[in-house]
């Protein structure tokens, strides 16, 4: 079994499933020749062809509106958007066309395509290169949302990404790129799109995270277990939406306690979503106020105050013994 | 060192029958008498039906929408050339060309009264009405690309309309086209206004054909209420776009002669003598007498075409009317293809909502 990192595994995932579906196709800003900036679609071209790995015209939106065309005559193209920043451009399309056009058609179109794109913050990047912005997509009914966290889990949901009858946008933790390799199964694997996965189990309180904030969250669970000698449920959401609540909701009945765990600004995120189903299903299991440790309602700051901003091992242990000793 | 000249740059424009009737035979196109006919024929329906939609949203019976008449021409005559493998790709002011694609009148009558049932249906490789102005050229792009990839012959043709020249999605689309060289021909329905925004104030531009240099594609400005110009260039168009020479925009002239949409009043911003101004050029007025001038169409011929189009136009708006009620939880039905806990749980809620209040 061969350890990858995150890059490496996207490109093992984009590289399978081209193999094995024609009708994939991978477009985007200099994802050919240069191999993409991240250089996630490394080796693509010459394996492929420049009639399926395609460098574009610098424009999203025309990326993302050609690309539903070419899901709607039948190709799978995964379009590459260089950073989530630059993404904003193609709302419209999304928003207006790839969301939509299975309920226009009443399922007699569909657009199943894949937006991939890098985000979040930590890497000392200009401006626009840093937010965390996946409930602008979340809150588009007929978009699925998918944020893995680690190599493992990035090749298995992006091979259901492509797969998926829908248009799923990918969001990859750009910060965990090259942080840390992961044995990855010889064979091909997908995980289903739209499940939570429970990390470890435990009984005293159920942490809640995802993207690039799992593994700053395992450091800080990891540390709390051992100074304080308490049993921690960690679940990583990695889809967004459709959400599953039902797992988390579970999880919250049995520990009555919940700490969540997000790098986005805190108001309106995934974050008060997942509060509201607990509010739905498990308010009267808490023995504590469910803990929001996030990213601030401010704009996201440049690169030298970027770390303050964002949730640190210390603040998320402080929120999680928050919710423990209440 | 001297400037020296990097290229020169022309555009054309093509009229070959002109509002009296009278033809350029050099031009014209070696179309049967059936054929020409039949196209008249359509063009005559989408008139029809457009004006009985009118008539029908005045009554309270549909809602809003925007006519297409004296427009037949330009989005007609251009259908004509298709096959039915190509693409159609439309907005929301190409109707008689979307009818010519299988779609019936009831299915638009659903559409413009609010049900997406009016969508579905038609010839498979017909795009849904495209309310957003401007974004549908990319699809048509994307469309392309994957014939070009598959190997087939088909074309896609995408209509807008002058307002959606202006915008990013146009020009992004006119760029990708013609960087991957792809089959589509872009088809601009010029009719003076946007809204209310008249064409020069949309772009500075002397025409909008010429914006097709920019992007090293072919571009005419053709007479958009001559069907046989219209014909020739699209003709011309889809050969190249079917012999791999990529996409061409088309630019027709036409006018909008009626509102916006129904819930626009158009004397706020333009004058009923404007409109008077360009009712001698109705094409449908000037295809009538081309197909005289030829003797292949007469007054009788004429009241026999009209009884039987107002009989199918009757039959359609009586179906339209008698069909049952559509189920009232069908947007629940097409959100995902794949199970989705959420949406099913809102379901059961709305189902649960309307039997409350059914009871009540």
């Amino acid at each position: 079994m061969p350890k990858l990192n995150m890059v490496q595994a996207v490109t093992l995932a984009l590289e399978e499933q081209m193999t094995t579906d024609e009708s994939v196709v991978v477009l985007g800003e200099d994802v050919g020749v240069d191999g993409g900036v991240f250089r996630a679609t490394e080796g693509l071209l010459d394996k492929f062809g420049e009639q399926r790995v395609i460098d574009t015209p610098l424009a999203e939106s025309g990326i993302v509106g050609a690309s539903i065309g070419m899901a709607m005559a039948g190709l799978k193209p995964v379009a590459e958007m260089q950073f989530s920043g630059f993404s904003y451009l193609s709302i419209p399309q999304m928003e207006g066309h790839a969301s939509r056009m299975r309920a226009r058609t009443m399922g007699q179109f569909t657009v199943p395509m894949v937006l991939r794109m890098p985000y979040g913050g930590g890497v000392r990047a200009l401006e626009h290169h840093s937010e965390s912005r996946e409930v602008l997509y979340a809150h588009n009914p007929g978009l699925k949302v998918v944020i893995p966290s680690g190599p493992r889990n990035t090749r298995a949901l992006l091979a259901a990404a492509i797969q998926d009858p829908d248009p799923v946008v990918f969001m990859e933790p750009k910060r965990s790129y090259r942080a840390f390799k992961e044995e990855v199964p010889a064979e091909p694997e997908t995980m289903e799109i739209g499940k939570c996965q429970i990390v470890q189990e435990g009984t005293d309180i159920t942490v809640v995270a995802w993207g690039a904030m799992m593994h700053t969250t395992k450091k800080a669970v990891k540390e709390i277990e051992k100074e304080r000698g308490i049993s921690i449920e960690l679940i990583d959401v990695l889809t967004i939406s459709p959400l599953d609540s039902d797992t988390i909701c579970e999880s919250v009945r049995k520990t009555g306690r919940c700490a969540i765990i997000q790098e986005a600004a805190r108001s309106f995120g995934p974050a008060s979503e997942i509060i509201a189903c607990i509010n739905d299903k498990s308010l009267l299991y808490l023995e504590a106020p469910v803990q929001r440790v996030t990213g601030y309602d401010v704009v996201t700051p440049y690169f030298n105050r970027e770390l303050d901003y964002m949730p640190t091992v210390g603040r998320i242990s402080r929120g999680i013994i928050e919710a423990v000793d209440f | 060192m001297p400037k020296t000249k990097l290229s020169d740059f022309s555009i054309s424009y093509m009229q070959i029958l002109d509002e009296n009737g009278a033809v350029d035979t050099d031009l014209e196109p070696s179309l049967s008498k059936e054929q020409l006919v039949e196209l008249y024929r359509h063009m005559q329906w989408g008139r029809i039906t457009d004006e009985r939609m009118l008539k029908l949203q005045r009554q309270g019976r549909i809602g809003t929408f925007g006519p297409s008449i004296g427009q037949e021409a330009a989005h007609c005559a251009s259908m004509f050339c298709m096959r039915d493998d190509d693409w159609f790709v439309g907005c929301f002011r190409e109707h008689g060309a979307r009818l010519m694609r299988g779609e019936s009148l009831v299915k638009q009558l659903n559409y413009f009264n609010g049900y997406t049932e009016g969508n579905v249906g038609g010839n498979p490789r017909n795009l849904p009405v495209s309310v957003i102005v401007g974004a549908q050229g990319l699809h048509a792009v994307g469309l392309a690309y994957a014939s070009k990839l598959k190997g087939e012959d088909s074309v896609a043709i995408v209509y807008q309309g002058d307002g959606a020249t202006s915008q990013g999605d146009f020009h992004e689309a006119l760029n990708f086209a013609s960087v991957w060289n792809v089959p589509v021909i872009f088809v601009v329905q010029n009719n003076q206004w946007a809204i209310s925004v008249p064409r020069e104030k949309q772009t500075k531009s002397k025409s909008i054909a010429q914006k097709a240099i920019a992007y090293e594609m072919n571009g005419i400005q053709v007479d958009g209420n001559d069907p046989l110009a219209v014909y020739t260039a699209t003709k011309e168009a889809a050969d190249r776009a079917r012999n791999g020479e990529g996409p061409t925009l088309i630019e027709a002239v036409t006018y909008r002669m009626m509102m916006h949409t129904t819930a626009d009043d158009q004397y706020k911003y333009r004058t009923k003598e404007e409109e008077d101004s360009w009712k001698p050029k109705d094409p449908l007025v000037r295809f009538r007498k081309y197909l005289e001038n030829k003797s292949y169409w007469d007054n009788k011929a004429e009241d026999k075409l009209q009884a039987e189009l107002k009989a199918d136009c009757d039959a359609q708006v009586k179906e339209f009317e008698s069909q049952a009620d559509f189920p009232r939880d069908v947007s629940f039905e097409h959100v995902f293809g794949t199970e989705h806990a959420v949406i099913s749980e809102q379901k059961v809620e709305f189902d649960q909502e309307l039997e409350e209040e059914n009871d009540a």
